[in-house]
């Protein structure tokens, strides 16, 4: 066995992480390659594609019932589901009450006691949004994902979250061994978003690693709880995943420090791109509108 | 007024003078509201029904007294064993305050440790500010030579991450690059001391090993896991592999610390393994925990790194000191000397003077895994019968591995073996199945306030008790320690019987 890669999938919410990373992950199965996905979502969507069924039962939700972390047994967490990866979500409390960072740690730290990363090439974390507290960068931690890997795409708060994660992997990367992989950009049809993907790339220090087109497909695979990979494995947007799964095989090592900008850069990116208005041009556009009006 | 400035009252003897009394009953009667004596009465027989002991065992969601610390308690345990190691938890006081008094509560000297002090600010935006000041504050107030960092609850909710903090801080100026800060992360709601004694020996041991290369000998490594008789226990130790000629290195040795002498110079830090043999102790090739349940990260970190390990559970009586000898001969290939062997048999004739008064006893065990191990396996060997079990901080393993030796002897037929238990559920054991000795820590004085079941005190923390600590229990000598122990209980026991001038002074007993 290979040394084990460990890699994350953050990205802003709703941008695609999870559909991303699971597509892709089926597509490195194809390269031989064994795969444990650790969901760290207190959603527990990260694996159901993969499962193919609903959210499965979390670290925290069955620690919990049985009173501590200490009575689970991996057998009760580890499910296996599409060409034999292995899936875990951490899980953790309902929205509004308890700590979801914690609950990644708990996890996490359960996981590698119990020998979960034993006898696996890929460790994949899936974590929600944003690096917003020090759980939730439990991940980029020394000795977990070497490589972080954002998903985006050419929308302004997609944009902005790449940028924070950046300053999240930027806090870890100067003491330990963590690096930016690159970005994924997925696609939204917004406008120039290619050209802004490889921008906002270049900002960062780093490089756009695929441009995942926009394909309906993904939805019908999705509607059947499974992969394009496992739906239509022999459709185009199959060939993507299978791309970006070799991209990021090959990208091991190469990660970045990355360099994240500050508000005013990105702005400036983003009316370079007239995705944003400056002033002037905002206030010109409301004086219009009320002549229009008037 | 029964209190005066010449002659000052402790609170119980001045509570029982009649204005007191009167006092106490007044409050009783005006203001506390409660129910009538009868009725807290018959409550309070009803707990010690079956029936309350059945409810009580099927309790899930509450735990009462539970036999254990926590984590960062065990890493400031360890953190002593070490050369001028000052402790450092990253979290907030009180905690901190916590580990600190109850080290010197029960060794009776001065227990060093600081803390980062976080506040609201700090949990918001993280301790990394706290620890870049503590770490500069430690050095330069109390100029320690290694300064060793664990965490509280606080910093673990909110997931500091020490590497990276410790790192950051030496980048910022705080201690030097090449300064040693060992961590270990102790979040005090998972496990117990004993999981925090060993996630920081292994962080110290990382420390030091993770970047040394190896190069094998024939030096042995003894690990001595957390024990509140650890002042004398590993001097026992090292009394013993003097007298077989066997060299050696304790990873971790608080026998200084804890117990330095009053000669007019405070020692803050005194003794302990010196920083240079834990770089030598990677070379090693065995590494000998006495407490399996103190090590299983750290024997599998030194196995990583090559060496043999080996763990015993709390090297206390005729077998597990035997145990402990042959191992120790087996790896060095020294033989074990007549003075031992002598040492062993007049173990065997003191356990035989007493066979009269010790055959057929009962008893209830609480505290450490290994240390429940040890005693209940020391009381089968002395004829006793362990009848309760219990480790709070016990695993499914530890309960498997405690039934397999319980069902080797015909001494432990009637033994349970309770984990996870806390020492509420002991009181509903005592209660229904009673015992003759109860053993533990100063905790259960309260169930032999309840329950009348002797109490004898061998295991960490003893408050109400001096000294003790400072007497071994490992050993052939320790053994004969804790045999007098328990054998004081045991007549002080009959004499307490036979006390009441012409009612129970039916003889002159004098011989026991």
């Amino acid at each position: 066995m290979s040394e084990l890669r460990q890699i994350a999938f953050y990205g802003k919410g709703g941008i695609g992480k999870s559909t991303t990373s699971q597509n892709t992950l089926a597509a490195l199965v194809e390269m031989g390659q064994k795969i444990l996905i650790v969901g760290c979502d207190p959603k527990a969507d990260s694996t159901r594609l993969i499962l193919n069924s609903k959210a499965q039962d979390t670290v925290l939700h069955l620690a919990a019932e049985m009173g501590s972390v200490e009575d689970l047994e991996l057998e009760d967490v580890l499910k296996v589901g599409y060409q034999d990866i292995k899936c875990v979500e951490s899980g953790g409390p309902e929205p509004g009450v308890g700590c979801a960072g914690r609950g990644v740690i708990t996890s996490i730290n359960f996981l590698e006691e119990n020998g979960a990363y034993d006898d696996v090439d890929y460790v994949s974390y899936d974590v929600l949004g944003d690096v917003v507290c020090g759980g939730f960068a439990m991940p980029i931690r020394e000795n977990k994902a070497q490589e972080i890997y954002i998903v985006m795409s050419g929308e302004m708060m997609a944009l902005y979250a790449a940028n924070n994660i950046s300053k999240g992997i930027l806090k870890y990367a100067n003491s330990g061994g963590v690096r930016l992989g690159g970005l994924i950009c997925n696609e939204r049809q917004t406008d120039k978003e290619l050209e802004l993907a490889e921008a906002m790339a270049a900002k960062l220090g780093s490089k756009l690693i695929h441009f995942v087109p926009r394909d309906n497909i993904v939805q019908h695979a999705e509607l059947r709880r499974q992969t394009v990979l496992q739906y239509a494995p022999d459709s185009a947007q199959a060939d993507e995943y299978r791309q970006l799964a070799k991209k990021i095989h090959e990208n091991s090592g190469k990660g970045v420090i990355p360099t994240p900008v500050t508000m005013d850069e990105l702005e400036e990116m983003l009316m370079e791109f007239g995705i944003m208005q400056s002033e002037e041009e905002r206030l010109a556009a409301i004086a219009a509108s009320e002549a229009q009006a008037g | 007024m029964p209190q005066s400035a010449d002659k000052v009252l402790d609170h119980a003897p001045l509570f029982q003078q009649p204005e007191y009394k009167e006092m106490l009953e007044n409050k009783k009667v005006k203001f506390e509201c409660g129910h009538p004596d009868e009725l807290v009465q018959e409550i309070g027989d009803w707990t010690k029904s079956w029936e309350y002991r059945e409810k009580n065992l099927e309790r899930t969601s509450l735990t009462v007294n539970p036999a254990k610390a926590c984590q960062p308690l065990g890493a400031v345990f360890a953190s002593a064993g070490y050369e001028g190691t000052m402790s450092f938890v990253h979290g907030s006081q009180g905690c901190v305050a916590y580990y600190r008094s109850h080290l010197s509560r029960h060794f009776k000297e001065p227990s060093s440790c600081v803390s980062s002090s976080m506040t609201e600010d700090a949990a918001v935006f993280g301790g990394l500010n706290n620890m870049i000041d503590g770490l500069a504050n430690t050095k330069a107030l109390y100029d320690p030579k290694m300064i060793a960092v664990s965490t509280t609850c606080m910093a673990e909710v909110i997931g500091d991450d020490l590497n990276s903090f410790i790192l950051q801080a030496k980048e910022k100026g705080s201690v030097a690059e090449d300064f040693d800060v060992p961590f270990a992360h102790t979040p005090a709601f998972v496990g117990s001391h004993v999981d925090g004694y060993d996630n920081m020996q292994k962080g110290i041991l990382q420390n030091f090993w993770d970047k040394g290369e190896r190069t094998p000998t024939e030096a042995i490594n003894i690990i001595p896991g957390f024990d509140g008789f650890a002042v004398a226990n590993n001097r026992e130790i090292k009394r013993m592999l003097d007298e077989m000629g066997v060299d050696f290195t304790f990873l971790g040795d608080v026998s200084d610390v804890y117990d330095t002498p009053s000669d007019g110079e405070f020692r803050m830090y005194d003794g302990g393994t010196k920083l240079d043999d834990i770089k030598e102790a990677l070379n090693a090739k065995h590494t000998l925990s006495m407490q399996q349940y103190c090590t299983p990260k750290t024997l599998e970190y030194c196995e990583a790194k090559g060496q043999e390990t080996s763990a015993l559970h709390y090297p206390m009586g005729i077998q597990a000191t035997d145990e402990f000898l042959m191992t120790i001969s087996e790896l060095t290939g020294k033989a074990i000397p007549d003075s031992l062997k002598k040492e062993r048999g007049r173990l065997v004739d003191a356990l035989a003077d007493s066979q009269a008064h010790l055959h057929g006893k009962t008893y209830a065990i609480y505290g450490d895994p290994d240390f429940v191990y040890a005693m209940a396996r020391f009381v089968m060997e002395m004829g006793g019968e362990p009848v309760h079990c219990l480790a709070t901080n016990g695993s499914k393993k530890w309960a498997k591995q405690m039934e397999e030796m319980l069902a080797a002897s015909p001494f432990g037929k009637q033994a349970q073996v309770w984990a996870g238990k806390d020492l509420w559920h002991m009181r509903s054991f005592l209660n229904t199945e009673p015992v003759d000795m109860l053993i533990g820590n100063s905790y259960g004085k309260y169930l032999e306030r309840d329950t009348g079941t002797p109490l004898i005190r061998l295991m960490f923390p003893i408050f109400d008790r001096h000294h003790h600590h400072r007497f071994p229990t490992w050993g052939y000598q320790g053994a004969l320690t804790t045999l007098v122990k328990i054998l004081d209980t045991v007549f002080d026991k009959l004499d307490d019987d036979t006390i009441v001038p012409g009612e129970t002074d039916y003889s002159y007993d004098l011989t026991r």
